[in-house]
């Protein structure tokens, strides 16, 4: 019991992150229908220019946490928003209404890029950082066994929460996020009734990386190492996440992240840490064959 | 000084807009410079007790930022200024006799051109090394072309059948002791079933479903191979793989051996040039069962499915057999390709089967234009042997690899081929240019 309870805890945390990744999966593909293969590649982008960030407050002096993760989530956020836009621009834009796959292989070709950027300016070795916020609450002390909820994975829940508060509310009550939901309809009659689509793509990238961002900082924070490969595995595991979930459906994104996030914590602590990620997308495989549209997923319409 | 905006019938040179060409080239230096601030700018390194420290590159960040500079300032003036070259002019797609005619001659060139490489550069032990994995991605390239290409089915995880026809040589021969040509058949059989394996699932997903659990199924044989330590020797790999023999004989240097038996010499090179011929003749049966069977009802069907599913069945067509056999054939081919890998390595790991391969295949067939086998063939010598070019920038390679990726889709995102020739006509055979396709589609 109080084994599950924490596996429950480490899960629900894990399966955040993933969730938050996911978001900028889903929202992407539902406005252009497109898979952004690179998307893992700016979460890992976020995780590194998060942990520099950290730093970089720490050699000049800024070591008050609060005030430093404050400052390392500004930066973090500002400037991997500032990549999901460039990758945007150079590498998707010109492809816009072009053949399906030519999106995706550009796509696939820039998260080779960024891997192997973030791999050339700072090294291929892994990245450790000390645990920032040690210290947790203990629920349940029972025999010896000690159920633990850590500062970090209540940071990492409620940060979660709170973005997707934010962000349900951007996407139902805001201009924007009419525009946005206007786009994933029907792009062409969109900009008919005078959408500025372009706009709305490019925001949707710099949002979608901007929760990628936080996520990488909550990975860092939460495994307190990284290197340049973390991004495609994570993208993988975010992109089954949105898929499960109903790809195009933002709450959809969360389940699915908070899913995969439980199946990975509960198979490794019960069964064999080898195979979880096999455990996760052999569920996905299954969930498809019942559900082909995901959880969330609006049946598609066939039209002729 | 700033462009007038007169006369656009008159588009003289001397009317150079530089402010503007300027304004767009601070703008991009401003972004670079936002972008390559951390990453660059800054240094982050094990210190000496161990806890990471940054360090700071000024001239880096700074140089990076002004060829950024340069180089936007290059583009806008040409862009500004209309002195676009426009790569289209030269590969006229509307053209439909030149490209049928480039087409023809320049499968029949390269054909001779493989066939005559081994003769032609036998003493460069490098350059047939090349020519083989060259091959070895034509081949895949050919493989996946049926379900990509022709029956239009996203398929991220070409590499597990790769994986499955490599594993399949190396245990038959490790358990059974099996020879390569017996296990050629066998691997690509196995490759069949496992892609019918994977079909089945997949059967009533549509497109970006596919493509991620097709991506998710060759992630789960990879970590089977690497974590299944027992029988498939796990992250380890299996060493030893026997060799492939000239239909018996054994490259060796002993009486029996090839080199004595046939009165030569003996060199490893003998070796080296049998395998090439051996991935060319797969590589050519790829293409020519592919040809064939475009003209069968099969091939056709598999077409009729990439246009549009739903009228495919309403004319009647099963569409799961269809289905079925894509992901059959097109796993059989990357059977044989993996056995063959197998036997030439002479050791597989894991380590050979990851997402990166895949994502290569694809952008093989996507870049050769979708279906066009000699597209196809081209994309794949341009990659591979463009690759190894750049082997002497060790680091920057991958870079430069991506970079390249993106760059030749931006500049022709329909493939280096992108016409389509049908497979049945009438009277006579007329290409079909892309715009009509691409009009189609919407």
């Amino acid at each position: 019991m109080e084994y599950f309870v924490q596996q429950l805890i480490n899960g629900i945390a894990l399966g955040s992150i993933y969730g938050l990744v996911a978001i900028g999966y889903t929202m992407v593909y539902g406005i252009i229908g497109m898979i952004n293969f690179a998307h893992g590649d700016v979460f890992m982008v976020g995780a590194f220019l998060a942990l520099i960030a950290f730093l970089a407050l720490i050699a000049i002096g800024i070591t008050a946490i609060p005030l430093a993760l404050f400052l390392v989530l500004l930066i973090a956020m500002v400037l991997t928003a500032l990549y999901g836009w460039a990758v945007e621009q150079l590498a998707y834009r010109p492809l816009r209404g072009s053949l399906r796959l030519a999106p995706l292989i550009s796509a696939i070709g820039m998260s080779i890029v960024l891997q192997n950027y973030v791999q050339l300016a700072q090294g291929a070795r892994v990245k450790p950082l000390p645990p920032l916020i040690p210290g947790g609450f203990t629920i349940i002390d029972r025999g010896g066994f000690i159920v633990q909820l850590s500062y970090v994975q209540i940071i990492i829940v409620v940060t979660t929460l709170t973005l997707m508060f934010i962000f349900s509310w951007l996407v139902a009550k805001t201009r924007l996020g009419r525009d946005m939901r206007a786009c994933e309809q029907d792009l062409k009659m969109a900009s008919l009734v005078g959408v500025d689509t372009d706009r709305t793509i490019s925001l949707t990238f710099v949002i979608g990386a901007a929760l990628a961002a936080v996520a990488g900082i909550m990975y860092l924070l939460y495994y307190g190492v990284i290197d340049f490969f973390i991004g495609f595995i994570a993208g993988v595991k975010a992109f089954t996440a949105a898929v499960l979930g109903g790809i195009g459906s933002l709450p959809g994104a969360m389940i699915g992240g908070l899913l995969i996030g439980l199946i990975e914590t509960f198979w490794s602590a019960y069964f064999s840490v080898q195979y979880k990620d096999v455990a996760a997308f052999s569920i996905l495989i299954v969930v498809l064959i019942f559900m082909p549209t995901g959880i969330l997923g609006r049946p598609e319409v066939e039209k002729v | 000084m700033t462009a007038p905006q007169e006369s656009e019938s008159a588009p003289s040179r001397s009317r150079i807009d530089i402010a503007g060409a300027l304004k767009d080239a601070v703008v991009a230096a401003l972004v670079a410079f936002g972008l390559f601030s951390l990453m660059l700018g800054l240094l982050s390194q094990g210190g000496p007790r161990g806890a990471l420290t940054v360090t700071t590159r000024p001239g880096l960040l700074f140089s990076a930022v002004a060829v950024v500079f340069v180089g936007r300032l290059l583009v806008a003036l040409i862009a500004r200024n209309h002195l676009t070259l426009d790569f289209r002019r030269f590969f006229p797609a509307g053209l439909g006799h030149v490209s049928e005619i480039l087409e023809r001659y320049a499968g029949a060139a390269l054909m001779l051109f493989a066939l005559a490489t081994p003769l032609l550069f036998y003493s460069n032990r490098y350059l047939l090394d090349l020519g083989i994995l060259v091959l070895t991605y034509v081949m895949l390239g050919w493989g996946l072309n049926i379900v990509v290409g022709l029956a239009g089915l996203l398929d991220l995880g070409y590499v597990a059948f790769y994986a499955v026809g490599a594993y399949s040589y190396a245990l038959l021969a490790q358990y059974f002791g099996l020879s390569f040509w017996i296990c050629l058949p066998l691997a690509g059989i196995l490759a069949a079933f496992w892609g019918i394996l994977l079909g089945f699932p997949v059967l009533r997903l549509r497109g970006d479903y596919l493509a991620i659990v097709t991506l998710a199924f060759g992630e789960i044989i990879k970590m089977v191979l690497v974590n299944w330590a027992s029988f498939t020797g796990g992250p380890n790999g299996i060493p030893g793989v026997p060799r492939p023999s000239f239909f018996g004989i054994p490259f060796t240097d002993t009486p029996q051996g090839f080199a004595a038996t046939f009165g030569l010499e003996f060199t490893p090179t003998h070796r080296v040039v049998f395998l090439y011929y051996v991935i060319l003749a797969l590589a050519l049966l790829t293409n020519f069962v592919t040809i064939r069977l475009r003209r069968l009802p099969i091939g056709r069907a598999w077409e009729a499915l990439r246009e549009d599913e739903i009228a495919c069945r309403s004319l009647g067509i099963n569409t799961t057999n269809t289905k079925l056999t894509a992901f059959a054939i097109g796993a059989m081919f990357g059977g044989f390709a993996g056995s063959f890998f197998a036997t030439r390595q002479g050791f597989i790991s894991p380590e050979s089967f990851v997402f990166m391969e895949s994502a290569l295949v694809l952008a093989i067939v996507v870049l050769g234009g979708m279906g066009s086998q000699l597209g196809v063939a081209v994309a794949a010598l341009a990659m591979i042997g463009g690759f190894e070019f750049f082997r002497q920038f060790e680091q920057f390679r991958m870079l430069v690899f991506g970079t390249a990726m993106v760059a030749i889709m931006v500049w022709r995102p329909r493939g280096l081929v992108a016409t389509r020739t049908p497979s049945v006509f009438l009277k006579e055979k007329k290409i079909i240019p892309a715009v009509i396709i691409e009009e189609a589609r919407q």
